[in-house]
């Protein structure tokens, strides 16, 4: 047991904040940290410097691309890019569809997709929840047929509709999971299939959320000509590369070092809001209790994660116990934005979309990170709901490794 | 021991609850709040002439229907479930309670105006550095020839877009955060000197940022006693939090029954999600949430009239449980709606932000259990 960085894991500490405090831009900083939304620029700019350098995929293995780090490296990095408030890279290529080609598919998929994921010339979203196929993701009803096109080549015409597809709306692939034998039981006769987003018959439509954010679609799918060549794996085995994107899904969703940065924000504006009492409100007993048994239960999460990340480096993969990951993390997500938005008092009222922030300067309403913090508060419910609601990761935790 | 409703109490709840189910229906809810001005003036005239609602809570004396805190309770709890955006709790439960307990000399044509649908008012006591304390305020009232000056800063005025009058808190002497020297003001909203920056808030509602720039307005202005307005302003803002506990009773059963009616016909692995027994379970400590609520609705209500003390105690314990209701109950119906519980599509996700407003309303979970701990404990010593 041993938790000091060595020389080198300091050396690359400071060589990770140097290039930070050099490379990204401080306007991003400010909008990531007052929680404001992110436009497609926004996401792209940073992942194009850090693809430019080699470090977009940090778990990518070093022949694919990756910066060929140790899981200390990728704490290291993680810890400072949230530290830094890093506008996040998004999930969708990085963590999900990248590792299931680098695994599951043929050396000419791999040439043909991985360089533009990590460049990220390729905006991915992730087709998997349909209307009727929510935690029962099995379910899905999306149907690809087989056909011969006037062409002569072999396609799947794809008809179906997918839901909760974060920023679709930029995407230039979508990943989809599509039943190709409806004869087959449940989670067999399931293919994981990669589609053109300017394929004729894909629609986009907006799903406005609580917070009056345009985050996730619809997706529909209208007799949509998708070539054999762009499945991934086996056809009808989609459902092995759909579990095991899912776990790697849920591996990094714990975000621990965002949540620390999280913290450390809550304790910044506490030091400055005043409470009932007219003294700052980190001295208030109630609150500053809040912000204790919060950083406690992280302490304990970011630990747990650490245990599973000396396991995954002595060659374990990520197993269903990184289901704890995922529902402490959340949790923890939302229990600081219950904690921003109880710091904000009467100003967690005050809906700012659309309204010019800087408009009148000499009339600002409320302090700045009240801004965001109710519709932030009502966006971050999303996280027990996804990526498997934490009931679903309950009951793998006591299938999988309670054997219940 | 008697939990039933008069029979005038029950033609009341009847006669609002039946107008919002005609004319306050979802869609209609949703066209109000993106309107220009946010608000329905023709169903603001509806309630005092064809429903004559706004007079319920008066007494006969003071030109209303005779009734009193119950009756803005069955009220609240109704608009509750509809979400209603018009100013009931600034004019007739805040503008009200003011005239009810002030001795204001003024107080019969104010009334009126309530009564009849011309006058809304709007409270203005939040500033931006009090938080919870009332009697923290930077905003003065200086005596000048008969009448005030008032200057100041006036946070997050709930329905002040809708208000002719605005029903001020200011400082007439004392230092910042004394408990004497608060005087309450009736004040004409448009009068010169009183500038606005008006906004939406999250739940639907409209608000205001209200700066006093020397603004003069006469004697008989100040409601009560000047420089001893504190008491006045404890007790109708303690109306006003058991007012909004009765509000969150009705949000808190729609949560409850939306909740209940999705996952009844949401079917997930063959089978209805309200067939799992863990969601079985949430949706059951959901209900006993909503009950213990309502209880304590009821409870805060019927001790309203008593010592300031025993008032007091019983509206932070409401305002406590209420608080923890809406958070649990708000949480878990999205929770069990999934997806569709983040959209703004359904009327669940807007249930969820009242309820969430309503958590730091006239004070937090926090702000309450302190204030009944100091007024169960330190008396007691």
């Amino acid at each position: 047991m041993n938790l000091d960085f060595s020389p080198e894991d300091v050396a690359f500490r400071d060589e990770v904040r140097a290039f930070i405090s050099e490379n990204y831009p401080a306007g991003l900083r400010e909008k990531q940290e007052e929680g404001e939304e992110m436009a497609k620029e926004d996401f792209l700019a940073w992942h194009k410097v850090l693809a430019k350098k080699g470090w977009v995929a940090p778990a990518w293995p070093e022949k694919f691309g990756g910066p060929g780090w140790t899981s200390v490296q990728r704490y290291i990095w993680s810890e400072e890019t949230a530290r830094a408030d890093c506008v996040p890279i998004l999930p969708f290529g990085i963590n999900m569809v990248g590792p299931v080609i680098y695994t599951f598919a043929t050396p000419e998929q791999k040439e043909r997709f991985l360089p533009q994921t990590l460049s990220g010339d390729i905006w991915w979203c992730q087709g998997y929840s349909e209307p009727g196929a929510g935690s029962d993701l099995a379910s899905l009803k999306t149907k690809a047929e087989r056909i011969t096109g006037d062409d002569g080549k072999e396609y799947y015409l794809v008809n179906g509709q997918k839901t909760w597809t974060t920023l679709a709306q930029h995407a230039d692939w979508i990943f989809c999971l599509v039943r190709t034998d409806p004869t087959a039981k449940i989670q067999e006769g399931i293919s994981f299939l990669l589609i053109d987003m300017k394929s004729p018959g894909v629609t986009v439509r907006p799903i406005i959320t609580l917070g009056g954010e345009h985050e996730v679609n619809e997706v529909w799918l209208e007799n949509v000509k998708v070539p054999v060549e762009n499945r991934i794996f086996d056809e009808n085995k989609g459902w092995t590369c759909a579990k095991f994107l899912l776990a790697h899904e849920r591996s990094g969703i714990a975000g621990v070092a965002r949540s620390k940065r999280g913290i450390e924000r809550i304790r910044a504006i506490a030091s400055t809001e005043l409470s009932d009492d007219g003294e700052t409100l980190i001295k208030d007993p109630a609150f500053k209790r809040k912000v204790a048994e919060l950083e406690i239960d992280l302490t304990a999460l970011e630990y747990t994660e650490l245990r599973t990340l000396a396991g995954e480096a002595a060659g374990k993969g990520p197993g269903p116990e990184s289901s704890v990951l995922k529902i402490k993390g959340t949790e923890i997500q939302q229990r600081i934005t219950e904690l921003v938005l109880e710091a904000s008092g009467h100003y967690g009222a005050p809906y700012f979309r659309g309204f010019p922030k800087d408009g009148d300067n000499a009339h600002p309403i409320g302090p700045d990170f009240s801004h965001r913090a109710a519709p932030t508060y009502f966006n971050v419910r999303k996280t027990s709901i996804y990526g498997g609601s934490n009931e679903i990761q309950r009951n793998i935790i006591a299938k999988m490794v309670l054997g219940l | 021991m008697d939990f039933n409703f008069t029979e005038e109490q029950s033609m009341v709840r009847d006669t609002v609850a039946s107008f919002l189910q005609d004319k306050y229906d979802f869609e209609t809810r949703r066209k109000i709040v993106a309107s220009e001005s946010g608000w329905r003036a023709d169903y603001w005239k509806a309630f005092a002439e064809e429903l004559g609602i706004l007079g319920a809570s008066f007494s006969e004396e003071l030109g209303g229907l005779g009734g009193g805190a119950i009756d803005n309770m069955i009220i609240m709890e109704e608009f509750g479930k509809a979400l209603v955006i018009e100013p009931y709790l600034g004019t007739v439960v805040i503008g009200g309670g003011f005239m009810k307990h002030s001795g204001y000399a003024g107080a019969a044509s104010v009334i009126e105006g309530i009564v009849g649908g011309t006058t809304t008012i709007a409270f203005a006591y939040a500033e931006p550095q009090g938080r919870y304390t009332w009697r923290d305020l930077k905003t003065t009232a200086k005596k000048e020839g008969s009448g005030y000056v008032i200057n100041g800063h006036k946070a997050v005025v709930i329905g002040a877009p809708f208000a002719t009058h605005l029903i001020v808190t200011a400082r007439t002497g004392g230092a910042q955060r004394d408990a004497g020297g608060v005087s309450v003001f009736l004040v004409d909203k448009s009068l010169p000197g009183i500038v606005t920056r008006d906004y939406p808030t999250v739940d639907g509602n409209r608000a205001s940022e209200v700066y006093f720039e020397n603004v003069s307005v006469p004697a008989d202005a100040l409601i009560g006693v000047e420089g001893e307005g504190l008491p006045l302003v404890d007790k109708v803002i303690d109306e006003a939090t058991a007012a909004v506990g009765a509000e969150a009773a009705g949000v808190l059963r729609k949560l409850h029954e939306n909740t209940l009616d999705y996952a009844r016909q949401r079917k997930q692995f063959g089978t209805a999600i309200a067939n799992f027994q863990v969601l079985q379970h949430r949706m059951v400590d959901m209900f006993i949430n909503v009950e213990q609520a309502v209880s304590m609705t009821y409870m805060a209500t019927i001790k309203i009239d008593e010592d300031a003390a025993t008032r007091a105690q019983a509206v932070s314990a409401m305002k406590v449980q209420i608080g923890r209701a809406c958070r649990f109950v708000g949480q878990n119906a999205i929770q069990i709606h999934g997806g569709m519980g983040m959209t703004d599509e359904l009327a669940i996700g807007h249930y969820f932000k009242r309820a969430s407003m309503i958590e730091g309303q006239f004070g937090s979970v926090d702000h309450h259990l302190k204030r009944y701990e100091s007024l169960s404990f330190d008396t007691a010593a």
